[in-house]
């Protein structure tokens, strides 16, 4: 049988590095199962993390060949070079062992940027009726197939330069609750996305849109914050 | 510098010339106004100094200057376009426009100067 050649990033927050592993090459083979391979056959202890495998849960994103990606849904044929492939914890957050980071910074920003319903209505309002075809709601639409694997988080180099930014996935939930009619106080939301870590921090390098696995475009999102700021802040001197 | 994987992109690539012509410009910009003040005071150190500006190599430096900032100046106005304006899916043939634009501006003025 034919063997592949894999590097796997070993240690915790103290540091670490690559441990090489022999992995029987099989037809259909996912990262993740090459990751599972090694845990149940050849090193017990490692350390990793998913769930669903199917690509919906958003728990095995790691950097496969220097580049993040959602282990689960990622062919070995594709990524596979001179027979070897090395395996990475998530870049731009602390990890906890092995391929485990821990995301708590990134789910700390999703509330840090807004992203909660800021509610106006009580039980005795009518339910209010949503038309799926008016434009805000058609642009909502591009931007709320997030499954929170921080994939863009990882590629973002602002993100690395930044500890404060807000990140792509964050600013992207922020814009779709904004243009969202039932949301209550969008000037909240406006105020949590143009502080020190907000949307303007964004270089526009475009790397969440073209890493994100589910191809929404985060990108997109983070510009449509910058121009709604920026005509608050000239409609109401904010 | 190392690029690493993730960064291998035109968009990641556009953002690394936008900066890097920034960079080179704010560094030629003082020695350019310093020469051009000199015609106040000096004016035979600045006819010198025009006069060592006719060497080929020195309109070659002028090539890649004027490239610097035109690349900077459409890069400006890509970035412009792509946060002030309705969104654009091709944001990666506005960055290639930009420095193409760039090199018919900067090779005009190198056909112009030799």
């Amino acid at each position: 049988m034919q063997e592949m050649d894999v590097s796997v990033w070993r240690g915790d927050a103290g540091g670490g590095g690559l441990e090489q592993f022999k992995v029987p090459a099989q037809e259909s083979q996912t990262i993740l199962d090459v990751v599972a391979w090694i845990q149940q056959y050849a090193d017990p202890t490692l350390s990793y993390r998913y769930a669903c495998r199917v690509g919906m849960c958003g728990s095995c994103a790691m950097m496969v060949n220097g580049v993040p990606r959602w282990t689960c849904r990622t062919h070995v044929n594709k990524v596979l070079k001179d027979n070897a492939i090395t395996i990475a914890p998530l870049r731009n957050l602390p990890v906890i062992k092995d391929l485990a980071t821990d995301m708590d910074p990134f789910f700390d920003k999703w509330v840090a940027a807004g992203g909660v319903h800021h509610p106006g209505k009580s039980r005795d309002d009518a339910i209010e009726i949503l038309d799926p075809a008016t434009p805000a709601r058609v642009e909502t639409d591009t931007g709320i197939e997030c499954i929170n694997c921080s994939v863009c988080y990882a590629a973002c180099d602002t993100v690395a330069n930044n500890a404060d930014f807000l990140g792509p996935a964050a600013l992207q939930r922020a814009w779709t609750l904004y243009l969202d009619p039932k949301d209550a106080d969008p000037s909240a939301i406006l105020d949590a996305v143009s502080g020190r870590g907000g949307c303007h921090n964004c270089h526009s390098q475009g790397s969440c849109t073209l890493y994100c696995p589910n191809e929404l475009n985060p990108m997109k999102a983070i510009a449509g914050l910058k121009r709604v700021t920026a005509a608050a802040f000239f409609k109401g001197g904010r | 510098m190392m690029i690493r994987p993730h960064r291998t992109q035109p968009l990641w690539m556009a953002y690394l010339l936008h900066r890097l012509s920034g960079l080179g410009l704010a560094l030629f910009l003082p020695a350019h106004f310093y020469l051009l003040a000199l015609a106040l005071n000096e004016p035979q150190r600045l006819d010198d100094y025009l006069r060592f500006a006719d060497n080929p190599l020195v309109k070659i430096a002028e090539f890649g200057l004027v490239f610097l900032l035109a690349v900077h100046a459409f890069g400006g106005l890509r970035l412009l376009a792509l946060e002030f304006l309705p969104w654009s899916p091709r944001q990666k043939t506005l960055a290639a426009s930009a420095v193409a634009a760039a090199f018919l501006v900067a090779g005009t003025f190198f056909l112009q100067a030799v």
